[in-house]
């Protein structure tokens, strides 16, 4: 009864509420997903973050600060959403301590340059942005509307980002190879960040009937790399697939194969940067533990005080 | 030089300093909240960091504001040595903030009275955000004072730490005393007992005990430093340096 309402609403394209009667597997899915997406921003912070003391003019330090905060607000909202599903701000950060929360692989490689600002604004964002985009639309209601007021702030993101490369791109000699060097090394993780492909797919049955899901990673992957390849030209970079080639009768660019030995690799945690991520965020928050142990005790005998 | 741009300069080099330790917090605060507070704090920094800057290009005509961000050294650098300071942990960070941020309150309070207008309108944009900002580190003092008895020593600690850096933001030097007869500059040191007067307040109601006035270290007016601005200038200028025709 209760089930067949529910996908019933789902299928009414409404949108189910954190109280409203939700499958258990649904609620699961979601956890998953949106913990996830939140620990993924906030981890994401850190490869950005590597440049924040070393932004080369006073603008680019502040546009390069204000987004990686940014990046801690949609981190924050995304617990928020997520714990109207009745789970912890506090459990979902353990469960990534202890490895049985992921977060998107992308920002397990490392940022080695100045203009890897600009490729991880331009191709991370940009590929989060479609795949956000899409999420806008989720049966969920809270995730949908944190997705609405996310995907503002990460077209900025976008352009920013691209505004680097392109600075880069026309510059001297050395920033244009730095920006190219950046591409690189960033085109076929971002493109990998939507996922294995959908034969490969295990959970997209679900998650699509659910609505949580509303397009295949295939889908969205082929959507970014159409929008993307143009910017490159423009810019005058190279993608670096050989492969890559305009089909007329698709309407869509045709692309070489992607590694997923290696995108497996990373995933289960051997990428360049997995444990220095995940001890990074670790021991800031092993080190504030004191501070928040003192907020609490002050706020306590605050209590005491007022009554 | 003219005084003025030197006044200004002075300025804008304390600013940028504190910017950039606060910075460093990103993806290290106790809390996200905090993180994120932080990072505010350092992008008010910038940006009145960035209005005095662009204000001394123009009175000097001949370097833009990144150039002067960018490509002096640390002898031609005029910051209070107390915001070079390390952040340590955010307690160390919370104190320096502190001990600064009612000395702004106060130097803004007064600049905004300065009979050049670009300073004073600059001063009293700045206000706004340091009333902020002092707000942000006086709670957190007294909440860490008053928390628990691990705060509490870690907090005292840090104040007989960074006391001796406290005497310097009243100095007055010839360039001061010029300015100031003009109507420009800020009388530094008529704002050590109303400074005094917050702080001890302050310290009273976070159960911190004020240290003794020792020796007080000197120099930052002159562009004498302690060893953390090399540092700090390394890291922050590292592309600009490195890359001296490239444009960013
Ligand atoms: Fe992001
Ligand atoms: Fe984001
Ligand atoms: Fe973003």
């Amino acid at each position: 009864m209760n089930e067949k309402y529910f996908q019933d609403r789902i299928d009414a394209e409404k949108k189910i509420e954190p109280k409203d009667w939700m499958p258990d597997d649904y609620r699961k899915h979601l956890i998953r997903q949106i913990s996830q997406h939140a620990h993924s921003e906030i981890i994401g912070m850190q490869p950005e973050g590597n440049w924040i003391t070393r932004a080369p003019s006073l603008r680019a330090k502040m546009i390069l600060l204000a987004k990686v905060q940014d990046e801690a607000g949609h981190g924050l909202y995304l617990y928020s959403a997520c714990e109207t599903l009745g789970i912890s701000r506090e459990k979902l950060v353990r469960q990534l301590h202890e490895g049985k929360a992921k977060y998107s692989s992308i920002f397990n490689y490392p940022t080695l340059s100045w203009a890897d600002m600009g490729a991880v604004g331009w191709l991370v964002d940009g590929a989060a942005i479609v795949n956000q985009v899409s999420l806008q639309r989720t049966s969920y209601g809270p995730y949908s509307r944190g997705m609405v007021k996310i995907c503002k702030e990460e077209s900025f993101h976008q352009r920013q980002g691209y505004e680097i490369m392109a600075e880069m791109a026309k510059g001297t000699a050395e920033q244009k190879a730095m920006a190219q060097d950046a591409l690189n090394r960033f085109w076929w993780p971002s493109i990998m960040m939507f996922g294995p492909q959908d034969s490969d797919s295990p959970r997209t049955g679900n998650a699509m009937k659910w609505k949580i899901k509303r397009q295949t990673n295939d889908a969205l992957r082929q959507d970014f790399i159409d929008k993307t390849v143009g910017q490159a030209e423009v810019i005058g970079l190279t993608i670096p697939d050989p492969d890559l080639k305009w089909n007329e009768v698709r309407q869509s660019y045709d692309f070489g194969e992607m590694n997923w030995d290696e995108f497996w690799s990373v995933v289960n945690g051997n990428g360049p940067c997995n444990k220095q991520r995940l001890a990074h965020h670790k021991k800031a928050h092993d080190q504030g533990k004191w501070v928040r142990d003192a907020a609490k005790a002050y706020a306590k005998k605050q209590e005491l005080v007022a009554n | 030089m003219s005084s003025l741009f030197t006044y200004t300069l002075r300025i804008a080099d304390s600013s940028l300093i504190l910017g950039q330790r606060m910075s460093e917090w990103c993806s290290n605060g106790p809390t996200l909240e905090e993180d994120i507070a932080m990072s505010n704090i350092s992008l008010d920094m910038f940006g009145q960091a960035n209005g005095f800057y662009q204000y001394a290009a123009q009175l000097d005509g001949t370097k833009s504001a990144d150039e002067l961000a960018f490509r002096r050294n640390e002898r031609e650098f005029f910051n209070h040595q107390l915001v070079e300071q390390e952040n340590r942990d955010f307690g160390t960070t919370m104190v320096r903030n502190f001990l600064h941020d009612v000395f702004n309150f106060l130097f803004y309070t007064e600049l905004s009275k300065s009979k050049d207008e670009t300073l004073s309108a600059l001063a009293s944009k700045s206000l706004k955000e340091v009333k902020y900002h002092l707000r942000h580190s006086s709670n957190w003092l007294v909440r860490l004072g008053d928390g628990t008895g691990e705060s509490n020593t870690k907090v005292q600690d840090a104040l007989k730490e960074l006391w001796m850096y406290t005497g310097e933001l009243f100095e007055m030097d010839n360039l001061d005393t010029e300015l100031l007869n003009n109507g420009i500059a800020v009388d530094n040191s008529a704002l050590k007992s109303e400074w005094d007067s917050i702080v001890n307040k302050t310290l009273v109601k976070a159960k911190l005990t004020r240290p003794e006035d020792a020796y007080m270290a000197t120099g930052g007016k002159k562009g004498l430093h302690t060893e953390y601005l090399g540092f700090i200038l390394s890291e922050m200028q590292f592309l600009q340096r490195a890359y001296p025709d490239a444009k960013w």
